[in-house]
């Protein structure tokens, strides 16, 4: 069974799933982060294929992608920095990035490659519904990764069906209407959307992401949706200047978020 | 048998290029215009207001002006499409006035832009202060710095010119920041973008406003020369909103031919060029699927050109189109060839250039022009913007 499928069967709350940048802060980083983020228990890894041109993130994610193509990162890299990962990591990976890297890598030998490696889903964020549908749906499904597509507070009730019935993983709720970036609170609106969604009654697990920095509002989007996803500060506490190994740093930013509540 | 199409398709593809690559945060805003646009710039009102403008504000029709002296040189029939004529002189503004007059009747009070050059920023400075609407245009960092007078330009016009100190500070990046404001921002603003660029529909869009160009060409050439039709047309190609503008009534006219001027920069295969169409292959930017600019990974490389409106890395997906179908056919231009174009063209016409339009007029030298032919060249913009540049390069070069 699908590792996604596998932790939402096993655990259906204050599921924490985390956003790194491949290559990021150096290039070298990218499977110590992951076993890392495993060992601190994190449920599930998000990783970033960095691109040139990421239309979605804020300034954060903007640099630490732009950071590691300077390092050298690349798909053909990446996936040879995660051979072997399996014998050693079980938690659910899921490649995140945007659409023109992956063309350029070829779709269906990228998918292969993903398979190979052992990643579980795939989230592309500027490959929209309709495009996916006609051109790639099928090529992935026949994979058995999951494809994960993004709500926001916009999307109508009969697209977020729609969306619920051409992906699977978890729906990946955006926040807010924004770019990716951290912030300090949740307010009225985004509960409202929440529980409007909440209530949907969807056969979906739900993750929400984009603007969740700390426990706070970890723990309170986790009281709207099975759990949720931290990127940006994320990617801010492993850019500090402090002198520390990098395990370290994971480590110390998990146990800041997943503190009891 | 069908013709090959060069328009749109439902899907808003043109051939397999085109499309609406965007995330979900936009689609509200997309899914708005693609369902509108239509209905609004054909309506009545619209077409009234906007044919009102053009003529009132802009100053159309532009003239089209047979330039004798660069005939003779040539051995050809040279007309020039003035849209260096237009208040704000370029082209830029048949689109910002009737993208401005779409957002009213979309209900939109806060306008973004981005802007290379400039030319896109101040023709929507422009018009976002004759409407009184709030206007924010966003200038990579490093042409802030190159083009001041615009900024300043844009300043005095009451907009807000916010430098973008991401990726290469240009407008590729000022493009970003464009569709990330508007990702933030998506239920008061509308994103009047500067070329046949984006997601679908802005290509067919910016084309339609754009169009207005060959649609005054047909009644000009009638007049001059007998028949509604020229043999070529010639026009630079940076994103390819004058070319589309002059085509657009000719593309399914297999008679004429269409010559899209690409940007050399210091030569093709010099490593800084803009020669998209030459150099680019099949991708994904800002929302359309075309031909870009970019390395063996997929990511999008920074172009060179003299001149800062050509420098864009990808090409309007009509434009991908009409390449790789044959109907139109490219020329690479250099800095250097442009920069004598613009002198040339000073000296026998008495017409200064953009440098982006120099470089159609260079392509001159690059086709062996008839002397029963009738050739247009799209003369998209005036060169007081680049006066530097003219005075910096030329003495040693001419």
């Amino acid at each position: 069974m699908n590792r996604i499928d596998q932790l939402f069967r096993r655990k259906n709350n204050r599921i924490l799933s985390v956003y790194m940048t491949a290559g990021y802060p150096r290039i070298g980083d990218t499977v110590e982060i992951i076993k890392a983020l495993e060992s601190s228990g994190v449920d599930m890894i998000e990783i970033g294929i960095p691109f040139s041109d990421p239309l979605a993130d804020g300034e954060v994610i903007q640099k630490s992608s732009q950071q590691a193509l300077e390092n050298g990162m690349s798909l053909k890299l990446l996936f040879s920095q995660l051979k072997g990962i399996r014998s050693f990591v079980n938690t659910p990976l899921v490649l995140m990035g945007y659409l023109n890297p992956v063309l350029a890598y070829g779709f269906r030998k990228f998918i292969e490659d993903a398979v190979r490696v052992g990643i579980d889903g795939l989230i592309l964020p500027d490959l929209p519904l309709e495009i996916y549908r006609e051109s790639f749906r099928e090529d992935l499904e026949d994979s058995g990764m999951k494809y994960i597509m993004l709500i926001t507070p916009q999307t109508s009730e009969n697209r977020i069906r729609e969306i619920v019935g051409n992906s699977g993983g978890f729906l990946y709720m955006v926040a807010d209407s924004a770019t990716t970036g951290a912030r300090n609170e949740i307010t009225g609106a985004q509960v409202e959307y929440f529980r409007r969604v909440g209530a949907m009654k969807l056969h979906i697990p739900r993750l929400i992401g984009f603007g969740i920095s700390n426990a706070e509002t970890f723990n309170r989007a986790s009281s709207f949706a099975n759990g949720a996803i931290i990127g940006s500060a994320f990617i801010s506490a492993l850019g500090d200047e402090k002198k520390q190994p990098i395990a370290d740093k994971v480590e110390e930013f998990v146990a800041s978020i997943i503190q009891h509540p | 048998m069908n013709k090959t199409s060069y328009n749109v398709d439902k899907k808003g593809f043109y051939g397999p290029y085109g499309g609406a690559y965007i995330p979900e945060m936009l689609y509200p805003n997309i899914k708005e215009l693609e369902e509108k646009y239509l209905g609004i710039i054909e309506s009545e009102s619209f077409r009234t207001e906007f044919h009102y403008l053009l003529r009132d504000y802009v100053g159309r029709p532009t003239p089209l002006y047979f330039a004798k002296r660069l005939s003779d040189r040539y051995g050809s029939n040279i007309f020039l499409k003035r849209e260096d004529l237009n208040h704000t002189g370029a082209h830029k503004i048949n689109n910002t006035v009737g993208q401005i007059i779409l957002a009213r009747h979309l209900g939109k009070h806060r306008i973004i832009a981005e802007t290379g050059a400039g030319q896109h920023g101040v023709a929507t400075a422009t018009v976002c202060a004759r409407a009184g609407l709030n206007c924010i245009v966003y200038m990579g960092a490093l042409d802030v710095e190159r083009q001041a007078p615009n900024v300043r330009k844009m300043q005095m016009l009451g907009a807000e010119v916010i430098p973008v100190h991401s990726g290469n500070k240009t407008l590729k990046d000022a493009t970003n920041q464009a569709i990330r404001d508007w990702i933030n921002n998506p239920v008061d603003t509308h994103y009047i973008i500067g070329s046949v660029v984006g997601p679908h529909p802005y290509p067919d869009m910016v084309t339609r406003f754009q169009s207005v160009i060959s649609e005054e060409m047909k009644v000009q050439l009638t007049e001059k020369t007998g028949r509604d039709y020229p043999d070529v047309i010639m026009a630079c190609v940076g994103g390819g909103s004058n070319a589309a503008g002059a085509y657009y009534h000719y593309l399914h006219n297999e008679q004429v031919r269409l010559l899209s001027v690409e940007a050399a920069g210091k030569g093709v295969d010099s490593g800084e060029s803009a020669a998209t169409s030459t150099l680019g292959s099949d991708g994904i930017i800002h929302g359309s699927r075309t031909l870009l600019m970019q390395d063996v990974d997929g990511q999008i490389t920074e172009p060179y050109s003299i001149s800062a409106g050509l420098d864009y890395p990808g090409v309007g997906p009509i434009h991908a189109w009409l390449k790789m179908s044959g109907r139109a056919e490219i020329i690479n231009v250099t800095d250097d060839e442009a920069l004598h174009a613009a002198y040339l063209l000073s000296k026998l016409e008495g017409i200064i250039p953009a440098l982006e339009t120099a470089h159609a007029v260079a392509a001159l030298d690059h086709v062996k022009p008839d002397p029963e032919q009738n050739i247009v060249i799209n003369l998209s913009g005036r060169g007081d913007k680049d006066m530097e540049a003219y005075t910096e390069n030329l003495p040693n070069k001419i």
